[in-house]
C-alpha cells in the first residue's frame, strides 16, 4: 500500500514538473531523408496540453514556424516568458486546451532538444555542427510523423501552423491525407519565392560572415556568432511587421534623447527596438539550426514533388482545409494562399477561406486577433462537433 | 431576414447535390438546405466576418468575390450554383452569368425586378430612383449597381446562348404568382424573378 502510494506521489510530481519530454525515433526504422541519407536514433522533443480522449481522435498537432519551438501554451522554461502561441492555446482559447490534445513538438533541425546540428552526434560523441545533414519540409514532417506513431495517434483531428509551420501544414495534408482530419495552414505559401529566398541568404551571410561563427564549429571553438545571428533577426523581423505597424509603433520617435546626436549610436525607437529583438533572439536559439531551418525553407517547393502539382497533391483528398492569410503580410502575401485555395477548389476538396484585415504584418497570427481568433474556434468547434466530441 | 426564394430553391435542388451558393452572406440558404436535404454544400462570401459566422456553422466557404473567383472551379464541378439576390450588385453580370453556367449543371439566379410596376409606378411619378422592398437602398448607398427586369435578363440569357430552363415569377412577399395574367405579363407584376439556366 505505501509503496503504492509513494509510486503515485512520484508520478503526480513528474506530472506536475513542467518535464522536458522527449521521445528517441529511429531506432528500428531510420528516417529516410529527402537527400537520400538515413537518420537513425534522432530525438524529437515535444510538449502536450490537455488529455487525450478514450477515442483518441481529439488531438493537434502545432507545428511551429522558423524561430518557435515545442513550449507553445503555458511558460517557456527557457525564456520564462509564455510560449509562442499562449494566446491561442489554453483552456477556453481557440485552441482549447479542455477539449483538445494539442501536441506541438521542436522540428527536426531546431535547437531545444530536437535533433538539430547543436545536438550530439551519436556516432561521434561531438556536436553536429555544420555535419548535420540538410533537411526539408517534408523530412520535418516525417520525423512529426513517427512522434505522432509512438504516441499512439491514428489520425489527427487538426494541423495547424503558421508561416514555415503552414508549409508543414500542406505538407501533412500532402504526406499524411489520411491521417489528418483538418488542416489549417496560416500566413503561408506552397514555396518559397525568389524574395523569401533572398532574404533568407542576407541572414545566412550575416551569420557565415561573423568571424565566430567558425566554419559552423562555433561550439567546439567555444564561441558564439552573436553578432551574425542578430543581424539575422533583425533583418527578418523587419519582413514580419509591415510599414504601417513600423509607422503605427515608432514612427520617428527618438529613444532617450530629444534631439538627434549626429552621430552613429542608438537615435531612433525603432533602432533600439530592432537591436534588443537581434539580442534577445541570440539568447534562445542556435545560429547553424537557423542556418538549416531557412534552407529547408528555401527548399520548399511543394507542386514540385508531384507531376500536375497542387492539384495533383490534393486531388480526392478527404481532408478539410481552413486557409487564412493577413491583408498586410508581405512575407507571405494573400495571393499564394487564394493559389492554393484556387487549386483546391479546382479539384473539389472541402475548403474554407478567410483573409484577414489587420495592418500588423506576417506576424499578425502570433498576436491577438479577434477576428482571426473567432476563424480558429469556430472552425475547430464546429468540426468537433461533426466528429462527435 | 429570409431571403424571399428560399423555400423555391430548396424545392428545385435535388438530394445528394454538390452545392455553391455565391453570395452565402451567412450561411443561412445553406443551413436551410442542409436542413432536410442531403447536399455537399460550399459557399462563396465577400465579407470576412460573413465567413467566419459560416465556419462556426459548420460550412465551408470561401472568402471571395463574385466577379473574380468563379475562374477556378472546374467546369460542371457543381450540380447546382445558387446565386440570390446578387447578381445586380456584381461588376459584370455577363460575365458572371457565363462562369455560372459553366461550373455548374443548373445555375439557379434569383434578382429584383426593375421592371415591377410599383418601380415603374415611383420613378414615373416621384422622378427620383425607387426604393422598395426588393431594393432597398438609396441611389447613393446602393450596392446594386446593375439593376435590371426580368425582360432585361431574358435578353442577355438569349444572347448567351443560355438556355432557361424553369422560371418563377414571385410577388413581394416571396410567392409565385399564379394568376394567368400576371404571368403573362410577369416583367410589370413581379417584384423579383428566379430562373434556372444552364447551359
Amino acid at each position: 500500500m505505501l509503496r503504492i502510494s509513494v509510486v503515485f506521489f512520484l508520478l503526480k510530481k513528474i506530472k506536475m514538473k513542467n518535464s522536458k519530454k522527449f521521445i528517441l525515433l529511429g531506432t528500428k526504422k531510420p528516417l529516410k531523408l529527402d537527400n537520400g541519407k538515413n537518420l537513425r536514433n534522432f530525438k524529437i522533443a515535444y510538449q502536450t496540453y490537455g488529455n487525450l480522449n478514450k477515442n483518441k481522435n481529439n488531438a493537434i498537432l502545432i507545428c511551429h514556424a522558423l524561430s518557435g519551438d515545442q513550449y507553445a501554451a503555458g511558460q517557456n522554461p527557457i525564456t520564462k516568458k509564455a510560449g509562442w502561441w499562449s494566446k491561442a492555446i489554453g483552456p477556453n482559447l481557440p485552441i482549447d486546451t479542455k477539449k483538445f490534445f494539442v501536441i506541438c513538438s521542436n522540428i527536426l533541425g531546431g535547437c531545444l532538444g530536437s535533433a538539430g546540428p547543436k545536438e550530439l552526434n551519436p556516432l561521434t560523441k561531438k556536436s553536429y555542427n555544420m555535419s548535420f545533414p540538410v533537411i526539408t519540409i517534408r523530412d520535418i514532417v516525417n520525423a512529426q510523423k513517427m512522434l505522432i506513431d509512438e504516441l499512439g495517434i491514428k489520425k489527427l483531428f487538426s494541423v495547424i501552423g503558421g508561416s514555415a509551420g503552414g508549409f508543414q501544414v500542406l505538407q501533412w495534408a500532402a504526406s499524411y491525407p489520411e491521417n489528418v482530419v483538418s488542416a489549417i495552414p496560416i500566413a503561408t505559401s506552397f514555396r518559397h519565392s525568389a524574395q523569401n529566398i533572398a532574404f533568407h541568404e542576407v541572414g545566412r551571410q550575416a551569420i557565415m560572415s561573423d568571424p565566430d561563427w567558425c566554419n559552423g564549429n562555433y561550439i567546439d571553438k567555444k564561441k558564439r556568432p552573436e553578432k551574425g545571428l542578430s543581424v539575422a533577426r533583425m533583418l527578418a523581423h523587419i519582413t514580419y511587421l509591415s510599414e504601417e505597424a513600423f509607422q503605427r509603433k515608432f514612427g520617428r520617435n527618438l529613444q532617450n534623447k530629444i534631439s538627434l546626436a549626429y552621430g552613429f549610436k542608438t537615435d531612433f525607437q525603432v533602432e533600439s527596438y530592432l537591436k534588443h529583438q537581434g539580442l534577445a533572439f541570440v539568447d534562445r536559439f542556435d545560429a547553424n539550426s537557423y542556418l538549416y531551418i531557412t534552407r529547408a525553407m528555401d527548399y520548399f517547393d511543394l507542386p514540385s514533388q508531384k507531376k500536375g502539382g497542387l492539384k495533383k497533391i490534393y486531388k480526392n483528398s478527404p481532408v478539410k482545409f481552413c486557409v487564412i492569410s493577413f491583408t498586410s503580410d508581405w512575407v507571405y502575401p494573400t495571393k499564394y494562399s487564394k493559389e492554393i485555395v484556387d487549386s483546391l477548389n479546382a479539384v473539389g476538396a472541402d475548403v474554407s477561406f478567410v483573409e484577414i484585415k489587420t495592418d500588423k504584418g506576417h506576424d499578425a497570427f502570433l498576436l491577438d486577433e479577434k477576428e482571426f481568433n473567432e476563424t480558429i474556434k469556430g472552425f475547430l468547434k464546429a468540426n468537433a462537433n461533426k466528429e462527435g466530441f | 431576414m429570409n431571403r424571399l426564394d428560399f423555400e423555391i430553391i430548396k424545392n428545385i435542388i435535388k438530394d445528394n447535390s454538390r452545392v455553391l451558393d455565391v453570395g452565402c452572406e451567412t450561411g443561412k440558404l445553406l443551413k436551410f438546405l442542409n436542413k432536410g436535404k442531403k447536399i455537399n454544400g460550399r459557399g462563396l462570401e465577400i465579407s470576412q466576418k460573413n465567413v467566419n459566422i459560416c465556419l462556426k456553422h459548420g460550412l465551408s466557404v470561401v472568402q471571395g468575390d463574385a466577379d473574380k473567383d468563379l475562374v477556378p472551379y472546374l467546369s460542371k464541378s457543381f450540380d447546382f450554383v445558387i446565386l440570390s439576390q446578387t447578381l445586380q450588385a456584381t461588376h459584370s453580370p455577363e460575365k458572371v452569368l457565363n462562369e455560372l453556367v459553366r461550373i455548374s449543371k443548373y445555375a439557379i439566379v434569383s434578382f429584383p425586378n426593375f421592371g415591377s410596376w410599383l418601380v415603374r409606378l415611383k420613378l414615373l411619378i416621384n422622378g427620383v430612383m425607387p426604393e422598395s422592398v426588393a431594393i432597398p437602398h438609396t441611389w447613393y448607398t446602393t450596392p446594386n449597381i446593375h439593376l435590371c427586369t426580368i425582360k432585361d435578363f431574358k435578353k442577355l440569357c438569349n444572347k448567351n446562348s443560355i438556355k432557361i430552363e424553369q422560371n418563377f415569377y414571385l410577388n413581394k412577399n416571396g410567392k409565385k404568382i399564379t394568376n394567368p395574367i400576371k404571368k403573362l405579363f410577369n416583367n410589370f407584376f413581379s417584384t423579383s424573378g428566379l430562373f434556372v439556366i444552364k447551359k
